[in-house]
């Protein structure tokens, strides 16, 4: 393989001439994942077969070169080798960056990222294989929460939701596999749905600068990827078994992958997980378990010049929502809110009653990439989405076992990518995508549907250049233009169209009237630009500093728009509007990085002005025959989110490190000057770790995590009058819990077993001092504590 | 060469799937909700006294407009009234009588009575589930010296059964309905 690239590097700088040739290029090599200086790395220049080794510091040093464009091969032996082209001019240096995972590694100029860099004047927060498999009894969210900034949206422990600088919802876009997933995300109770375990790398970027997943990102873009596959003769995998004390539940995980030297890979990837009802420190929280079973297979053929690869997963989630949340109108609330225990407590059981979601999501991909030499790289990918969710309420009569929601959201894409060098300095990368969404509730279900049916077209362009203007300042400016139509087929109580006044503002649209509904067709169109625009400076070897600002613009989604009626799972009425338009978001952000063995920080301080924020609040009470509801309008309004994420990390010496991370968001109303709902309090988490490579890997790690009490919130709380005991109650969910302190740990140890497989034993504790204790950003929150004490136990054995 | 064989493939694939999708699909059916409650009537009868009704009926569900509540007439003091309780879902035509579903889920359901401070009556459940636990579709009310005030029907799904009263009760609130009543 390697003389293949060589043997390409010699032909590509045939041309190279010698001319005034007393300059020369050094620089340093490191580690792409964690900055560290690289030792014995080969650099090769190809025509001249000048080569070097990088010392104890990773540096490189090539005299006598001239005025010209160098092919350097740099190879290591537990990092793939990688061809570079580097351009001369005077003493020049130049750092290189290489993958030290030697398993996980892919093929040389074409990257495992779909177009290399996301976004070179954002600061990207990553977590790699190793960070990803201490989470693979959690949920994704619970990974992402392990990043500064990142915070969630929780419906009890398994159904959770990341929230980014304060944004959560359709405005964070996941990228899974380079499929932007379309899996309901409006409901603040759909969780992501993704298995953690087919994940091998994860990197996260605060608000929407890489333009070239979407445009509408207000909040943040989370993309991930499967582990890379190595173009060599290989078969490696992995299994694991966990056990999990609280909620006595047992994961399965096991993973293989075979790739061939010719170019040919395939792994396969399958997890199992099933637990039952989980535990607070002081009562069981019945009807919480999971049952969640995913798949994955990827086939690929991975060329120098050219690679198609196809991909497909299966996600299938089952899980129970705490029974003591499903609630009648206020007086049940005044009832659950003031029981210090939830209401309904039953003994331990692995079954799933009512309420309860029952999700699959199907994601298949095939993309190809191509080299174009000098040209560029050009690549095509279709994708195909179907999800379908069904949730189950608490029903009567023969609609008992009848699903209360049953929608089936299928999205086909397709988009082409072309990334091209203009120059030495001058990168541009640009892309269409075309995407056809149709949604379909079924009418089964015997209750009016929550999301409309609907179809929807998109059409969205992007280019996006990043210039070098110097060798420390890198200059990028992006552009995007989305077009979305959607065609809707909604029906609406003539009591609601009528006091909303639709029947004079949209008569054109009734297609059909039934006695107290009508079905009306919306056809909705909107235009949407983003664009994003920044540098980045480097200074002082290990310092750099990033300036972005982005624009970003979000066509409200069906929920937003559509909603009308009660939302059974929460108790509430909830009611969209059909006159929306897009929200537009601009966010400011700032960030100092330090990055050296001794002591790195970042500091990100940003302004994120939102114009047109849809957000959905409490308006009134109102009467039914079912008792008093709260009814919950969404509304456009003008908000501000300013906040800071600060990471720091401090090894005392080689083994030990010490990791802190504080987030702060503030976000206010500023139409109505008030605190915005919902927004993640300051916390602090302080960790310390110690790491012997040379005893088996021994990892041992001290978390604490401390979150502050939100202070800053929307009183929306309201009276209710109780006609059994003829008083007024307050019904308070607006008031945050206090604040909390939190202890985890976590260790683990390797065990050679044999020549070629690893035992990995691990041990994690969370929670350790069964704290109990009550999240703000929980839906469930009002009615009962948060998880107690758990103990994890892995077996992990890598072959 | 590659290259535009590649280009036309991507242009082909992408005009395929937009055609393919064509607005004239026939519109969707509307839901009738199944197990929706709209109207709750209340039936107070006694020997050479005029039915006293109470009804409450909320034919848009859980939209805007409000239930409406009305009351036939008086009670007369000093009276055992015997109440019964139906109630129909009239979203669908012909309306389909909910009671029947209560009485067959009869252990998952319980109807409560709360007499408010001012009104000189007393309640007593006249029926009981297929475990002997009040069920209180019928019921007797009492009405003792000439007052008015409020009376509550509360229906609640799956209580704990038995109870000592809504205190204890649990459960979820299907219906919940006053009535201003007087006795003359």
């Amino acid at each position: 393989m390697r003389n293949y690239i060589l043997l390409l590097l010699i032909f590509c700088s045939i041309a190279s001439m010698s001319q005034n040739c007393d300059n020369s290029l050094s620089g340093k090599v490191t580690d792409i994942h964690d900055g560290q200086s690289l030792v014995g790395v080969t650099l090769t220049i190809a025509n001249t077969e000048q080569s070097i080794q990088t010392g104890l510091d990773g540096k490189f040093y090539f005299p006598k070169l001239c005025n010209d464009t160098y092919y350097i091969q740099v190879s290591h032996p537990y990092c793939l080798t990688k061809g570079y082209k580097v351009r001369v001019f005077g003493n020049t240096k130049k750092s290189f960056k290489l993958e030290h995972h030697v398993e996980e590694l892919n093929q040389v100029t074409i990257e495992g990222k779909a177009f290399g860099e996301n976004s070179k004047t954002v600061l990207e927060s990553t977590l790699n294989k190793e960070d990803l498999e201490r989470f693979s009894t959690g949920t994704l969210g619970n990974a992402l929460n392990s990043l500064s900034g990142v915070s969630s949206l929780n419906t009890g422990n398994s159904v959770v939701k990341p929230i980014i600088n304060g944004l959560h919802s359709s405005r964070v876009v996941i990228m899974n596999n380079g499929v932007r997933m379309e899996d309901q995300r409006w409901g603040v109770e759909h969780a992501p749905n993704i298995d953690i375990n087919s994940i091998g790398n994860l990197t996260l970027i605060k608000g929407a600068a890489a333009l070239q997943y979407s445009g509408d990102a207000t909040g943040g873009i989370i993309i991930l990827e499967s582990p890379k596959v190595a173009v060599k003769d290989t078969i490696y995998g992995q299994t694991s078994i966990s056990g999990i004390s609280n909620g006595r539940g047992v994961l399965v995980n096991s993973k293989i992958t075979k790739s061939n030297l010719n170019g040919w890979y395939s792994s396969f990837q399958g997890s199992l997980k099933r637990t039952g009802d989980t535990e607070a420190p002081n009562y069981l929280l019945s009807n919480t378990g999971v049952s969640e079973r995913n798949a994955s297979i990827k086939l690929g053929f991975n060329r120098f010049d050219y690679k198609i690869e196809a991909y497909y997963s299966i996600f299938k989630n089952q899980l129970g929502i705490l029974r003591a949340s499903h609630l009648g109108g206020a007086q049940d609330q005044v009832r659950a809110i003031s029981s210090p225990t939830p209401l309904i407590i039953n003994d331990f059981t692995y079954d799933l009653n009512a309420p309860r979601q029952d999700v699959t999501h199907h994601l298949g991909r095939i993309i190809a990439f191509k080299e174009l030499g000098k040209h560029g790289k050009l690549s095509f990918q279709y994708d195909y989405q179907q999800n379908n969710r069904l949730e189950y309420d608490i029903r009567r009569g023969d609609d008992r076992d009848k699903a209360a929601l049953d929608l089936e959201l299928i999205t086909h894409t397709v988009q082409s990518n072309f990334e091209t060098n203009k120059s030495d300095v001058i990168h541009i990368k640009s892309g269409i995508i075309g995407r056809y969404q149709k949604n379909y509730p079924n009418p089964n279900t015997g209750i009016r549907r929550l999301i409309p049916d609907y179809t929807k077209y998109d059409l969205g362009i992007y280019a996006m250049i990043d210039t070098d203007i110097s060798e420390s300042l890198i200059l990028e400016i992006g552009g995007r233009f989305d077009y979305t139509h959607m065609n809707v087929y909604k029906f609406y109580r003539n009591s609601f169209w009528e006091s909303r006044d639709y029947d004079v503002i949209f008569p054109e649209i009734v297609v059909e009237e039934f006695g107290t509904q009508i079905l009306t067709q919306p056809k909705l169109n909107f235009y949407n630009s983003s664009a994003t625009l920044g540098t980045t400076y480097s200074f002082r070897d290990d310092y750099k500093l990033f300036f972005n600002y982005s624009l970003a613009s979000r066509a409200p989604n069906p929920s937003e728009l559509f909603s009308e009626g009660l939302h059974h799972s929460a108790a509430r009425i909830e009611l969209g509007d059909l006159r929306f338009n897009s929200e537009i978001g601009h966010k400011f952000a700032i960030t100092l990085q330090k990055n050296n063995k001794n002591y790195s920080f970042s500091i990100q301080p940003y302004i994120n002005t939102i114009n047109d924020f849809i957000v959905i609040e409490p308006v009134d009470i109102t009467e039914t025959i079912r008792g008093n509801f709260q009814v919950w309008e969404f509304r456009q309004t003008n908000a501000q989110l300013i906040g800071v994420d600060i990471d720091a990390s401090y090894p005392i010496n080689e083994k030990l490190k010490l990791n802190h991370q504080f987030s702060l968001v503030k976000g206010y109303d500023r139409s109505r000057d008030k605190p915005l709902i919902s927004m993640p309090p300051a916390n602090f988490k302080n960790e310390i770790v110690y790491k012997n490579s040379e005893y088996n890997n021994f990892r041992i790690s001290l978390q604490s995590n401390y979150v502050f009490r939100q202070n800053e919130f929307p009183n929306n709380n309201f009276d209710v009058y109780i006609p059994q005991t003829e008083t007024y109650e307050l019904v308070d969910f607006s008031t945050p819990p206090g604040a909390y302190h939190l202890l985890n740990f976590n260790s683990s140890i390797d065990f050679k077993t044999s020549k070629k497989t690893i035992l990995t034993a691990g041990l994690e504790i969370s929670n350790i001092l069964n704290t109990s204790y009550r999240n703000y950003l929980s839906r469930l929150r009002l009615y009962a504590d948060d998880l107690g004490r758990n103990f994890l136990l892995t077996l992990k054995l890598n072959y | 060469m590659k290259t535009v064989k590649f280009l036309s493939t991507t242009i082909f694939a992408t005009a395929l799937i937009f055609s393919c999708s064509s607005d004239d699909e026939s519109t969707p059916e509307p839901v009738l909700e199944e197990e929706v409650i709209t109207t709750m009537t209340i039936t107070l009868q006694a020997d050479g006294q005029a039915d006293v009704i109470l009804q409450t009926q909320d034919l848009d569900g859980d939209g805007p407009n409000l239930p409406v509540v009305t009351v036939s007439g008086d009670l007369s003091s000093n009276t055992n009234y015997s109440g019964s309780i139906t109630l129909l879902n009239e979203t669908e035509d012909p309306a389909e009588n909910m009671t029947l579903e209560i009485e067959e889920e009869d252990l998952a359901h319980q109807f409560f009575y709360s007499v408010g401070s001012g009104l000189d009556a007393e309640t007593d459940y006249n029926d009981a589930d297929s475990e002997g636990n009040p069920l209180g579709l019928d019921f007797v009310l009492s009405a003792n010296s000439a007052s008015s005030g409020t009376i509550t029907f509360t229906l609640r799904h799956e209580p704990n059964k038995p109870n000592m009263g809504l205190e204890d009760a649990g459960g979820e609130t299907d219906i919940e309905a006053t009535f201003d009543v007087s006795i003359q």
